[in-house]
């Protein structure tokens, strides 16, 4: 059994990890390219969402380097990603790829049936190194999210352009490298230390803002063509509103973990704007909108793929939470045919009234 | 006191067993105007573009019906069935809709039946004593707007579309004569609100009879075969509307008395880019005549047309073909 899973973002380092530990044949698809995309829109559905058509590009590419298993998590709507699984299942067997299909999702009778999919694929290991295997995997999501957040700190502020993302990748390099936690433990602290290496200027007027949406657009930077890096390249600090092992913890660890922010928070600060849940991530999108406002970002990004549901209510919903706490939305909608060139343009006309904003309220401050 | 209620969405399912609770309870019903271009302009100037047709055309019966009713009912329909969804635009409409300007009271309540059907009571309740706090008076309006439904739905079920059985529970039939049996049969598929509104749809069923086809509809097929059929899926479907799409399309494909299928879906209707996929998969595996319309604010009557017209001579060829002529 060769296994496989699609990619989101630097999810790769946590979960090839966590398989390894357990011994398991890992086949990492190649990173999402064009190559990945043309693959399925050509065999996709045409209106379906773009992470659908990105998945379905992964296990194409993943077969070719010789993957029979497909991992794939689960859900019981009302998003079409729940539905993700059996559709590709059904495509990939139509274009000649049978693969098998492992689905991880809440059980519809009882919780045997997790139990038996979960055998699959650990099978005769014992679950206390399952156990051992998730946590694992978990340090390294911290870990990653870490180098993620330091470099959202140092890119508007790097000395010499660049700088900061051979840094990046480095530090992710050591991260995925490490086999065990005492070599992950010292992975950290190298990776610290060149992260903490990068030369910054001073005195560089920062903007901030927040990016928020659905959590696929959000944390795949080939989905949202590096929309991080660009704002931090045009002097931008960014937040993001979820990281991999937030919604680690919140979705496959119960909130285990405390002290890290949750979406339970996030959805209660969407009341009054909108007061119940809407499948995705709709509420927590207007509620982390409603979090940063109050936080003091001068703008908010919002970023999701095309005809997805619950961002288009939210999206409905966010100029109301703009216009009560006077703060600039943008909404980004991602899909095959965004071009780079037209996004940029964008993002360095929002920043401009952003910073002439700033100010300009600075100035009557003063 | 006058309560409005939208021509959309799921008036198509719902609107009897509506009408009859509140009429029951004192209350005096008002239907906003059937759609026209300006119901439609008015939606797509207060929704955001990226909503699907059939919730711009809800923004629109909604504005039509303010100044002119004292409540709209408005509830928040999560879940009509155990384990099963509506869509994620109807759990966030109420928010959606509130945002509008000069709107009258809305009746919001939650209708969520994800978990149980006791919780259906509950909703009820809440909207009921709104008008009365007489407990037997809620719950026997209840009783008889129950009833209305169960007849509106073997109407539908004996093969009349929601029109004609709206006008039979009405009581306001013509003394016209019974047309005579069309040459085939075509089933349509769709989210009721898209093929049921003639001005959404292009009068699309009414063009097929004139085409000469007899159109066969999910809401013609009782709900035991719906679900048999539906259970052929390797995954439960998790929306109530898609689900009843499903099992219909596998029905009539499966038919032979059914010349061809046609889907129609909405533009950027969610649920429908996946059963729509796997209708069509069906479909082609059958090697069955099938026609895929996609419908939205720029679509043109005479495009609509042309494809019909050649969708029904494929069938007709097929049938040819088949009758060896």
């Amino acid at each position: 059994m060769r296994v496989t899973f699609p990619h989101m973002g630097n999810l790769y380092i946590p979960l090839k990890a966590m398989l390894n530990y357990l011994e398991v044949d890992v086949v990492v698809p190649p990173p999402s390219s064009k190559k990945t995309l043309n693959l399925g829109v050509k065999h996709g559905p045409e209106f379906a969402c773009m992470p659908l058509k990105l998945n379905l590009g992964n296990f194409i590419e993943a077969r070719e380097m010789g993957a029979d298993t497909i991992i794939m998590a689960g859900g019981c709507g009302p998003c079409r990603f729940g539905y993700y699984a059996q559709i590709e299942h059904a495509i990939l067997k139509d274009i000649g790829c049978d693969m098998q299909l492992i689905v991880l999702e809440p059980p519809e009778k009882n919780i045997s049936e997790l139990i038996v999919k979960m055998k699959k694929i650990t099978g005769s290991r014992s679950w206390w190194q399952v156990i051992q295997a998730i946590r694992f995997g978990y340090q390294k999501a911290l870990a990653v999210d870490e180098m993620e957040k330091t470099a959202f700190q140092v890119r508007p502020r790097e000395a010499k352009p660049g700088a900061t993302d051979r840094a990046f990748s480095e530090a992710l390099t050591l991260i995925d490298n490490a086999a065990s936690q005492v070599e992950l433990a010292e992975a950290r602290k190298k990776a610290d230390t060149i992260m903490a290496g990068v030369a910054r200027k001073h005195g560089a007027p920062v903007v901030r803002i927040a990016v928020i949406g659905e959590i696929y657009t959000l944390l795949e930077p080939f989905s949202n063509h590096r929309l991080e890096r660009h704002l931090g390249l045009l002097g931008v600090e960014v937040d993001r509103s979820i990281y991999l092992s937030e919604w680690v913890n919140d979705h496959l660890l119960f909130g285990l973990v405390k002290n890290l922010r949750s979406s339970k928070d996030a959805c209660a600060s969407a009341s009054p704007y909108l007061c119940h849940f809407v499948g995705g991530h709709g509420q927590e999108t207007v509620g982390s909108a409603v979090n940063y406002a109050l936080a003091g970002y001068d703008g908010i990004i919002q970023v999701y793929p095309f005809t997805c549901m619950p961002e288009i209510v939210a999206q409905s919903i966010l100029p109301g939470v703009g216009s009560d706490y006077d703060i600039p939305i943008l909404t980004l909608i991602m899909d095959e045919h965004t071009g780079e060139a037209g996004l940029q343009t964008r993002l360095e006309a929002f920043i401009d009234l952003l910073a002439r904003r700033k100010e300009t309220r600075e100035a009557v401050n003063r | 006191m006058k309560v409005g209620i939208p021509r959309a969405l799921l008036y198509y399912y719902y609107y009897p067993m509506w009408r009859t609770f509140f009429e029951e309870l004192g209350a005096e019903v008002v239907l906003s105007s059937p759609s026209t271009r300006v119901t439609l302009t008015q939606g797509l100037k207060h929704a955001v573009d990226e909503v699907c047709l059939p919730v711009k055309l809800f923004f629109g019966h909604v504005l039509d019906l303010t100044g002119k009713v004292d409540f709209i009912f408005l509830p928040r329909m999560v879940s009509v069935e155990h384990r099963k969804y509506i869509c994620p635009k109807f759990l966030g409409l109420p928010d959606m809709i509130r945002r509008l300007d000069g709107l009258p009271d809305l009746i919001g309540v939650d209708v969520n039946l994800y978990r149980k059907n006791r919780d259906l009571y509950t909703a009820i309740n809440k909207v009921g004593s709104l008008f009365t706090g007489n407990k037997f008076k809620i719950f026997r309006a209840y009783r008889n707007s129950v009833k209305t439904l169960q007849k509106y739905c073997r109407l539908l079920q004996m093969g009349l579309m929601p029109a004609e059985a709206l006008a039979v529970l009405e009581n306001n039939v013509g003394d016209k004569p019974l047309g005579y049996p069309l040459e085939m049969n075509v089933a349509v598929i769709g989210h009721p609100y898209n093929i049921y509104d003639p001005y959404i749809s292009m009068n699309l069923v009414g063009r097929l009879k004139e085409m000469g086809a007899n159109v066969l509809t999910a809401e013609h097929v009782p709900e035991k075969i719906l679900r048999s059929n539906a259970a052929r899926l390797p995954k439960k479907l998790f929306w109530s509307l898609g689900h009843r799409m499903i099992g219909a399309a596998y029905h009539y494909l499966d038919r032979q008395d059914i010349s061809g299928v046609v889907h129609v879906a909405a533009f950027g209707c969610g649920p429908d880019s996946m059963t729509g996929e796997l209708i069509e998969r069906h479909a082609r595996a059958l090697r069955a005549p099938f026609l895929n319309l996609t419908l939205d604010e720029h679509t043109g009557e005479a495009g609509i047309v042309t494809r019909l017209e050649a969708f029904l001579d494929m069938v007709r060829w097929k049938k040819a073909e088949a009758a060896g002529l």
